[in-house]
């Protein structure tokens, strides 16, 4: 029940007074409780736990470790070494 | 898929890999702390890929592997009944209480339902007004803010035929517990992605400061992981004992807000035993007095129901990080996923069912990641 995997936002709607929506997991949708996410809108990311939305997904900071993560693949073959650390041209 | 496949990238994972080799120089001990976690490392193979140096063990964070017999013995009481709708996620189903499973108690003709999520069993009771509807309320702090919801919308609503069975477990008592044990042998933990994503990571700051080890919550795709080892071992490499933030695509210091006040709603923290360990303090949640109309242990009396822990299963060794499972000695032999003697046999995120899943049917463990690099053994 801890396993999760982020889905997004397609659809926004009321549902017994709860603010609900349908989350696509590339191609598989379901229906989310969105109450602990009230900011969230159509096309955002989300991680879900049994069947509750817990968090937005910040693009931004995604963005940045990953810049910082290629700077390191960089480095890395700047060295002449390969991704594995093995001398390139082996 | 967004913000899936970019953290499963070969490439990147192969250069994180590399950055921690050349970062260990002596041998280290870290636990992840979550199932989550436990699978991810099995399935891609991760613990095999470290340097000789870098020791992963296996914490309590699977909820389904702690939830004590007695629940499950209270669970299975209270299904027996006519009237009783039992509703539960699936991966409880099939957890051996002291005499029965949920599942076993369906074949005997108990009304047992499983749900995805605690609002289908609120959905049962609106729809079933002549039966009792119960909820097997089970998780570490991801499931509680859906289960305090489950219920104050019953609450909301005027249903008088729900309850919740409530066993709720909190991550940060086990870790102290762990750390305060004389066997001890963990220098930095990987903190838990997802319960941080409700509770953030305040309290794991008084932790890391008392207890000298490094924290780093760690979100749970391959690349999430090296990532989060990496932080870890740089740590103490550099004698350095903060928490940090890996996860930051999800996780705040502050948590969400909105779910920490529903938990505090419904829900106090109480002393509470956990299954093959033993009672840790304020390591669980119990429901609030003035909400036990909707507490399925008071409403059925069912508190009374308490047996002991079978000796036979090693489970509470593994879950505390003493032992891996394949040192259990039966490991594989009597204790398979389809004939499980523990918990941790039984769910997904339990180590025992990782390792017989990714280790033991191909001890060369062809790992999905990338491949093994020609000078790693
Ligand atoms: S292998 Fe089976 S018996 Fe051994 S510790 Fe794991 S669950 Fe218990």
């Amino acid at each position: 029940m801890c396993l999760a995997i982020p889905g997004r936002v397609i659809e926004v709607f009321k549902e017994n007074g709860l603010t609900m929506g349908y989350v696509d997991y590339s191609g598989t949708v379901n229906k989310i409780c969105l109450e602990y996410v009230p900011e969230i809108v159509v096309g955002q990311y989300t991680v879900v736990h049994a069947g509750f939305a817990l968090s937005v997904l910040d693009e931004e900071e995604a963005r940045q470790s990953f810049a910082a993560w290629q700077e390191l693949v960089q480095a890395m073959a700047a060295q002449g070494t390969d991704i594995f650390g093995n001398p390139l041209g082996k | 898929m967004k913000y899936v496949d970019e953290y499963r990238d070969p490439a990147l994972a192969g250069a994180l890999l590399e950055e921690i080799r050349q970062t260990v120089t002596r041998p280290w001990v870290v636990m992840e702390i979550c199932g989550g976690h436990t699978h991810a490392i099995m399935k891609n193979g991760i613990d095999q890929l470290l340097p000789g140096q870098v020791e992963l063990v296996h914490g309590p964070g699977c909820p389904v592997c702690v939830t004590p017999v007695e629940t499950l013995d209270r669970a299975v009481a209270i299904a027996a009944r006519p009237e009783v709708i039992f509703t539960s996620f699936g991966d409880m189903l099939r957890v051996p209480g002291s005499v029965s499973s949920l599942f076993m108690a369906k074949s005997a003709g108990a009304d047992v339902r499983m749900v995805y999520s605690p609002l289908e069993a609120v959905a049962m009771a609106r729809q079933n007004p002549e039966r009792e509807v119960v909820f097997l309320a089970v998780g570490f702090e991801t499931t509680a803010p859906g289960n305090a919801m489950a219920l104050l919308q019953a609450k909301r609503e005027g249903l008088t035929n729900f309850s919740l069975l409530a066993s709720h477990v909190l991550a940060p008592p086990a870790i102290r517990a762990l750390l305060a044990s004389p066997f001890n042998r963990v220098q930095g933990y990987l903190a838990p992605g997802h319960v941080c994503t409700v509770m953030g990571w305040r309290e794991y700051e008084p932790l890391a400061e008392e207890f000298r080890v490094p924290i780093v919550v760690t979100g749970f795709e391959p690349i999430d992981i090296l990532a989060g080892l990496l932080r870890v071992l740089r740590q103490l490499e550099a004698g350095s004992h903060v928490v940090e933030n890996q996860y930051g695509r999800s996780v705040s210091r502050e948590g969400n807000r909105a779910a920490q006040r529903v938990v505090d709603e419904v829900f106090a923290v109480s002393d509470r035993p956990w299954r093959g360990i033993g009672v840790l303090p304020a390591s669980g949640l119990v429901i609030r007095d003035e909400l036990a109309a909707y507490d399925a242990e008071r409403k059925f009396a069912v508190e009374s129901i308490s047996v002991r822990e079978s000796a036979l299963c090693k489970s509470g060794s593994v879950l505390q990080g003493l032992i891996k499972p394949d040192s259990c000695p039966a490991f594989g032999r009597e204790c398979t996923p389809e004939h499980p003697l523990g918990a941790t046999m039984v769910s997904g995120e339990g180590a025992c069912a990782a390792y017989y899943k990714y280790h033991r049917n191909c001890p060369a463990a062809p790992h999905q990641l990338c491949h093994r690099p020609a000078h790693v053994q």
